[in-house]
């Protein structure tokens, strides 16, 4: 045993038979399976086990599991993969485990960054905003030194190689909390038929069941864990009862939707954690009703030196004791406010440990548990308060006075030394209400015990035992059942009987005693910690409030009070309990700190799940992707879609594929896949109708067989969507909209028919993926398209531009479109997409004697360009009206549609706004940078320089043999000929307005 | 008011800290002032300092509800910058931007302005054409601006991920190097303690319930505590504009959303920059105290509650774990939510009203809290004058019936 | 997280819905008369009320139907679910009465 010196030789839950090792700073350490990395190094005799945040002071265990303010430490997996900030308390060793301390430098032991606790004086709450500001420069400096010597833990310097795993669930009564309450209530709605989840934070159930020794508290006659085997054989064997360990809940949102996380490895050695296992999981959860028996927290006394190593929450050394048989130190001192450290007190003398003293703030401990202590012969000082603390690395003693009757100062007279390895201290109980406050509850404060309850609840839940201040064994349990049956009567389950609380043999316990800064000896108050973890003192509160932040949520900002990775749930009421006296007013007029999501730190990944990676984003591809990815095509995003973008050949440039491909769709024949295009069928008596509203151009017009090309303006005016819309039927449409604008626009007609016009019989279906769809473009196409369709007569006035027809292309049903996006002769051949790759391989095949080449959206962005047709999104962006972009054409003076009106605003009728127009750079082969400025001098002024335009599309034209843009430039199109100049980083490029149709601006070539 | 500094800061741990003075006082409301702030966040208390400090007009109070800098300026993810696209934000925004520069020397209170620059993210060529096209016009108003390439990048920011091969890889980003963050709290704490030592009532715990309107003109709010009689009212309740409006039977063009926010546990310092991403709609920084501070995206209804839904959350971190794959391990240590006032165009609205002597700051969506010095001091000049600064003219409420918007929201579509 | 009473599907995650802003606002059908004043009202002006809020909302990873609500946007509490074209059947004298609640 002589690595566990702390070991006690009998009790426990751990299995003594197996010893796991594992190591703390590169230290090999010791214990057995069921230990905490808490207990394990208490078994050691090791209480030093991290620094603190801001003074580097040396902190031990104080309390027993998550809410720890001090032990916080690093979990070292791999070289790459270590977790900071974990509490000791939660980590469940196992062979390997490797853990280092935080926050020192060069060693726990021996740290460096202590001399910020030596000249601490020099850093009161909130120095920083009053230094640190000459020279203004040197902040940044400044502010280097700083963050590195604050923040805690290291984040891994590797990716996660772990999964997460999310699981939606329901269940009738969810219970939060493993503890006799959660227990009794999971019974009892269990009993009841009810489905039920319960939720303990633990590896193992039970909560302070576990803490009661053999000999402790009986349950209806048995002892406590016999009762606690019984009850979780009786929940495993519900079928309609889950029982999940390992789990807390985390967070609880509105509607009674709840987030659970389950660590399901962290415990396990890292050989142990098989593939087919999430790291942890997080449970999203929807419960009829929720029983929240989280129990309650213990704080400590606010008193000098109450920091140091080796001082333990009474409770918690209690749990050490019983649950791990752990001796807390050799001679333990107890200092209390209230009967918890009489029971430690009373088992640690049941353990063979020395009880130095019971200190007590009370005038006269004289309750039951008090007396059995004094009965065993143990000094019980009461109406006596420490007023210091000593031992650098350990406590080695404490200094005791007689407190005054208002517990504001001590008696005069001596102190009484006492020599002491741990002091048990016990301030009273928190309860756990983080849940209920985050359902929206108003938590209560009860002024006997210095404690907030639970408030009348909002949501959904009710509250049982600790965390509802109910602190004995008896009361737990009697209310857990009540909660529990009530909870699933609530929930609808019929089956729902009276409970039956269990009979607990316990002793009553005497009124506890609030006080909340404890006095030091005269005149000299010391330094008393209120939050540990920040660092945070009595005085810094007080400095506070002096300074004028009176607001709870002004002094736990400026001195960062509840804000560390504990959020306070140890300190928060005593922060509150100092400030209130401070300033002399009750508790409740200081309001409560508000509680946020979530009780304790979950994991980024488990929250992001399976969403990063893989399914970030779903990749939408068309059904001759393969094809383009076999002959050479790159891809570019287009909403989720990935499109052709160009097809390199035999190692070209991108720039050299683009120009053949262009220079082929205007010589011969080009071929692109334009099957992302967002497709509508509208169907209904009222379509025509319907489309005239949505489209700033007239379709009820528009004769069955043909196509019109419209635009659609939100309400403000402004270019929204563009595309071409074929009426197929008297009733029926086809509609092409952006591809990235497909779903949104969707979405948007149907709001407007649902809750606008629902008048309208209007039927839109999307059927995007329904189509594949090939542009064939070029003065060849029709000879490549003609002989492999059959039922369509190509003739020219037979199938004029703008015009569809139905047949068959290479023997599969298709819809050909006379459209054009190029200006060249061009049809765009619709077939069921399952037959897309067939038909693009037929029209391949057909068009390899015709030179016919694929061509992605790189260059068909350059074709249109060269045809001035703009780009949704790219010549447009949410400030722009078709008149603006000079299609004026397009909007119909004889009717209504979205938009118009704002259309004759006082700002959209301006002559001189941003139009869309063409430029020629005087160097032609100079092509300007997209998103250029351009301005009206050749010099690039001082700014603020007066920017007229900017350019929107630009490109190398093969066509042409030269570069050419498109731009929008105030009054741009009265400019025409006009010089004007793209502003780069290091000088002007000169340019020439013109019209934006560059290429066949007569528009001959599109009928071949 | 104490002076701070570094020496009296040594001559008071001499006296343990006990000589210090209040920050501000806590003054009982008087029956009449010249102008009224309601709201006591950091744009009101900006707005009241520079009524003080520029324009001479001292008998002003600062009305909040609750505690100052309790709304949005103490919730937000505190990134300053000025990088946006049209003449009228940048000049705004920059104007901000230089007054943030001098601000912990104007209030003698460490605000912790942190240059560390903004990289706003492109994953594809689409993106970094209108990225580049605010780059040009913010260099040519003056504003620091320049694109980084994708190499660059990973270097500016090595814990990025780095992944060629993943659904949006970084393809570039712009980046404005005077541009960071700054400690939230500490802007309201030093605005009010200026402010108050130039005589400025600051007024807590006292809300506004109704408005005095006669003939058309404003002559005082009721208030929790009282009436409190004024020749002028600016009305800078961040995200509850429309309330405030209500009372003098205004309607804007404002939605309230919820706006959420999280933070890690405090880590040594992994990251010394700001990035922002529109594509993987997550922004994220380090604080001094080491917490990775995340933003999120707002929620789509209206709501007041200060509360977002978790899917908002989920999604945020989703984006995160994918950009930055070492914070995959870390753990959310606390959540919040604010609400916000989200106008059409996302730009806000800083302007006079129909109604003589009552003037309207708000509409700042998820981006307020970079503009508070010069939201504060443009603010205070058209009360002053009773008309716009040449800065705010572009901002009034009238914009919306001319048309003449200022649309950022396409420029900037995860403002903030 | 909301759980939202679709009147097709029942009650489903607030995530398969987006909320369509205020309801009942009507289109004009007269806008060519009107001041571009009173068309921005019509655009841009909202009602944003804190408390008794009616919305419209849509199923959009659901039936796709678009619905009204009537909301709490202080507490959240969902008060009604009613059909396009149906008047909400929480009242103004109920909206006075969650006003008060929520201003406590």
């Amino acid at each position: 045993m002589s690595g566990q010196p702390f070991r006690l030789d009998g009790g426990g839950r751990i299995d003594r038979s197996r010893t796991v090792r594992f190591t703390f700073d590169g230290a090999a350490c010791e214990g057995h399976p069921g230990d905490t990395l808490s207990s394990a190094l208490l078994a050691g005799g090791r209480h030093l086990i991290a620094r603190s945040f801001k003074y580097h002071r040396p902190r031990g265990i104080l309390a027993g599991g998550v809410e720890d303010p001090n032990a916080l430490v690093q979990v070292v997996t791999r070289a790459d993969l270590s977790e900071p900030n974990k509490r000791a308390g939660q980590v469940e060793i196992y062979n390997g485990l490797k853990v280092r301390s935080q926050n020192r430098w060069p060693s726990l032991d021996f740290d460096i960054g202590a001399w910020t606790d030596r000249l601490s004086a020099l850093f009161p709450a909130g120095f920083y905003y009053k230094t640190f500001k000459w020279p203004a420069a040197a902040w940044m400096t400044y502010e280097r030194i700083i963050r590195r010597s604050a923040g805690q833990g290291r984040a891994p310097t590797g990716p996660d190689p772990d999964r997460y795993e999310h699981r939606h669930a329901h269940c009738d009564v969810l219970v939060a909390g493993g503890g006799p309450a959660g227990i009794a209530a999971a019974l009892a709605a269990g009993r009841a038929g009810a489905r039920v989840i319960l939720a303990g934070e633990q590896g193992e159930l039970g909560g302070s069941l576990l803490d009661e020794p053999a000999d402790g508290r009986r349950i209806e006659g048995q002892p406590a864990a016999d009762w606690l085997a019984a009850a979780l054989a009786e929940l495993a064997a519900l079928d309609n009862v889950r029982v999940l360990a390992r789990t807390t809940v985390s967070a609880y949102y509105d509607h009674n939707f709840l987030v659970l996380l389950e660590r399901v490895t962290d415990h396990l050695a890292p050989a142990d954690r098989t593939a087919a296992l999430p790291r942890q999981r997080l449970w999203k959860l929807r419960a009829r009703r929720v029983v929240l028996a989280t129990g309650a927290v213990e704080r400590p006394l606010v008193f000098p030196d109450n920091d140091r190593p080796g001082i333990l929450l009474a409770g918690s050394m209690r749990r050490y004791l019983n649950r791990y048989a752990v001796a807390p130190g050799r001679r333990v001192a107890l200092f209390t406010s209230n009967d918890t450290a009489y029971r430690t007190a009373l088992d640690l003398i049941a353990a063979g440990v020395t009880v130095g003293a019971v200190v007590d703030t009370r005038p006269a401990p004289d309750g039951p548990l008090a007396r059995q202590v004094r009965d065993a012969g143990v000094a019980v000082m009461g109406g006596s308060t420490v007023v210091r603390t000593s031992g650098r690395r350990r406590i080695d003693g404490i200094e005791v006075m007689r407190l005054a009757a208002d517990g504001r100062s001590v008696e005069p007279g001596l102190s009484t030394q006492i020599g002491c390895d741990a002091l048990a201290v016990s301030g009273g109980w928190n309860p756990l209400i983080g849940l209920h406050a985050q359902a929206r509850g108003r938590p209560v404060y009860d002024p006997d015990t210095g404690a907030f309850l639970p408030g009348e609840p909002v949501a959904a839940e009710r509250s049982a035992g600790g965390c509802r201040g109910t602190l004995s064994l008896g009361g737990a349990l009697a209310e857990g059942f009540v909660a529990g049956a009530d909870a699933a009567r609530d929930a609808g389950c019929a089956g729902a009987v009276p409970p039956k609380p269990p009979i607990v043999a316990e002793e009553a316990e005497a009124p506890p005693r609030v006080l909340w800064r404890l006095p030091g000896r005269h005149g000299r108050p010391g330094r008393a910690f209120v939050d540990y973890q920040s660092d945070v003192t009595d005085k810094d509160l007080k400095l506070a409030l002096r300074e004028g932040y009176r607001s709870v949520e002004h002094v736990k900002r400026y001195t960062t009070a509840g804000m560390g990775v504990d959020q306070g749930k140890i300190g928060n009421v005593n922060v509150l309990g100092v400030v209130a006296d401070a300033l002399g007013v009750p508790v409740p007029e200081i309001g409560v700190t508000t509680f946020r999501q979530p009780y304790t730190p979950v994991t980024f990944g488990a929250i992001a799940g399976r969403g990063p990676g893989r399914f970030l984003d779903p990749v939408r591809t068309t059904p001759m992707h393969a094809w383009h990815a076999a002959n050479g095509a790159e891809f570019e995003n287009v909403g989720q879609w990935k499109r052709a973008w160009f097809y390199r050949r035999d190692g070209e440039s991108m720039a050299r594929a683009v120009n053949r491909e262009v220079a082929a769709a205007r010589a011969g024949a080009g071929i692109l896949d334009a099957s992302t295009l967002g497709k509508i069928d509208v169907r209904g008596p009222d379509a025509a109708t319907f489309l005239d509203r949505v489209y700033t151009n007239m379709f009820s017009t528009l004769k069955v067989g043909r196509a019109r090309y419209g635009f659609m303006l939100g309400e403000d005016g402004m270019v929204m969507d563009d595309g071409v819309t074929a009426r197929l039927a008297d009733d029926h449409f086809h509609m092409t909209t952006t591809t990235g604008g497909a779903a949104s626009v969707l979405t948007w007609l149907e709001s407007w028919l649902q809750t606008e016009w629902p008048e309208l019989k209007v039927y839109l279906t999307s059927v995007t993926e329904q189509w594949a769809v090939m542009s064939l473009c070029g003065p060849m196409s029709r000879q490549i398209l003609a002989p492999l369709t059959e039922g369509i007569d190509f003739d020219g006035d037979a199938f004029p531009f703008m015009s569809f027809r139905d047949g068959t292309v290479a023997g599969v049903p298709a819809r050909v479109f006379r459209i054009s996006f190029t200006g060249e002769l061009s049809y765009e051949v619709n077939v069921p997409a399952a037959y897309g790759l067939a038909v693009w391989q037929a029209l391949m095949a057909a068009g390899r004697p015709h030179g016919l080449t694929p061509y992605g959206t790189e260059a068909m962005h350059v074709l249109r360009a060269e045809k001035g047709f703009i780009i949704v999104g790219q010549e447009t962006d949410g400030t722009v009206t078709p008149i603006d972009l000079g299609m004026d054409w397009i909007v119909s003076k004889k009717k209504d549609f979205i938009g118009r009106r704002s259309l004759f605003r006082s700002d959209t009728v301006r002559t001189d706004r941003k139009q869309l127009v063409g430029l020629l750079t005087d160097e032609p082969g100079h092509v300007l940078e997209e998103g250029a400025q351009l301005i009206d001098e050749a010099t690039v002024p001082r700014p603020p320089v007066a920017m007229r335009g900017h350019v929107t599309s630009s490109y190398h034209s093969p066509n042409l043999g030269r570069s050419i843009a498109l731009a929008l430039v105030e009054d741009g199109r009265a400019r025409m000929g006009g010089r004007i100049y793209a502003a780069l980083a290091d000088r002007t490029v000169p340019a020439t307005i013109v019209s934006p149709v560059f290429y066949d601006p007569e528009g001959k070539r599109q009928d071949g | 008011m104490s002076r701070y500094s570094i020496f009296t800061l040594a001559r008071n741990a001499l006296t343990n800290h006990e000589n210090w003075t209040e920050a501000w006082r806590s003054p009982e409301p008087r029956p009449d002032y010249d102008v009224i702030i309601v709201g006591g966040g950091g744009h009101g208390l900006a707005t009241a300092y520079y009524l003080a400090a520029e324009h001479g007009i001292t008998n002003v109070a600062v009305v909040e509800k609750g505690w100052i800098g309790g709304g949005n300026t103490g919730r937000n993810t505190t990134i300053v910058r000025s990088n946006y696209l049209y003449d009228a934000s940048a000049g705004l925004y920059e104007h901000a931007l230089k007054l943030w520069e001098g601000l912990t020397q104007e209030l003698n209170f460490n605000v912790m302005f942190s240059q560390r620059g903004v990289m706003n993210l492109a994953h594809d060529h689409h993106e970094a054409r209108d990225l580049k096209r605010r780059v040009n016009a913010n260099r040519l108003n003056g504003i620091d601006s320049e694109w980084l390439d994708r190499q660059q990048v990973l270097d500016f920011c090595p814990i990025l991920n780095r992944d060629p091969a993943i659904r949006y890889p970084v393809y570039g980003a712009t980046l404005q190097r005077r541009a960071g963050t700054a400690r939230h709290d500490a802007v309201a704490w030093g605005y009010a303690r200026g402010a108050d030592a130039r005589g400025v009532d600051i007024i807590q715990n006292c809300e506004v319930t109704g408005l005095d309107i006669q003939g058309g003109r404003i002559t005082g709010v009721e208030t929790t505590r009282g009436r409190i009689g004024a020749k002028k009212v600016g009305v800078v309740v961040a995200g509850h504009a429309s309330v405030l409006a209500a009372m003098a039977g205004l309607r804007l063009p404002i939605d309230s959303h919820p706006l959420q926010a999280l933070v890690s546990e405090p880590i040594k310092p992994v990251m010394d920059t700001v990035v922002m991403s529109n594509a993987v709609h997550a922004y994220c920084s380090q604080s001094d105290k080491g917490e990775m501070v995340i933003g999120a995206g707002i929620d789509l209804y209206n709501s007041y509650s200060q509360r977002g839904s978790f899917d908002v959350i989920e999604e945020t971190l989703v984006a995160i774990c994918e950009m930055f794959p070492i914070l995959s391990r870390l753990s959310m240590m606390r959540q919040w939510g604010g609400v916000v006032d989200v106008c059409p165009d996302a730009s806000p609205i800083i302007s006079k009203t129909p109604i003589g002597g009552l003037y309207l700051n708000c509409g700042w969506g998820t981006g307020g809290f970079k503009a508070t010095p010069g939201s504060g001091h443009v603010f205070a000049h058209t009360i002053a004058r009773d008309e716009p600064h040449p800065i705010n003219a572009p901002f009034a409420l009238d914009r919306f019936a001319s048309g003449a918007l200022v649309a950022e929201h396409g420029a900037a579509a995860v403002a903030h | 997280m909301m759980l939202i009473e679709c009147p097709w599907c029942g009650p489903r995650d607030q995530s398969e819905f987006r909320c369509g802003g205020e309801a009942h606002i009507v289109r004009p059908t007269d806008s060519e008369g009107m001041s571009d004043a009173e068309w921005a009202d019509y655009v841009f002006m909202r009602k944003n009320p804190k408390g008794i809020h009616h919305e419209r909302w849509f199923h959009a990873h659901g039936c796709r139907r678009w619905f009204n609500m009537t909301r709490d946007t202080v507490s959240d509490r969902i008060l009604a679910v009613y059909k396009v074209g149906e008047t909400s059947p929480v009242g103004d004298g109920a909206a006075a009465e969650a006003g008060a609640e929520a201003s406590k």
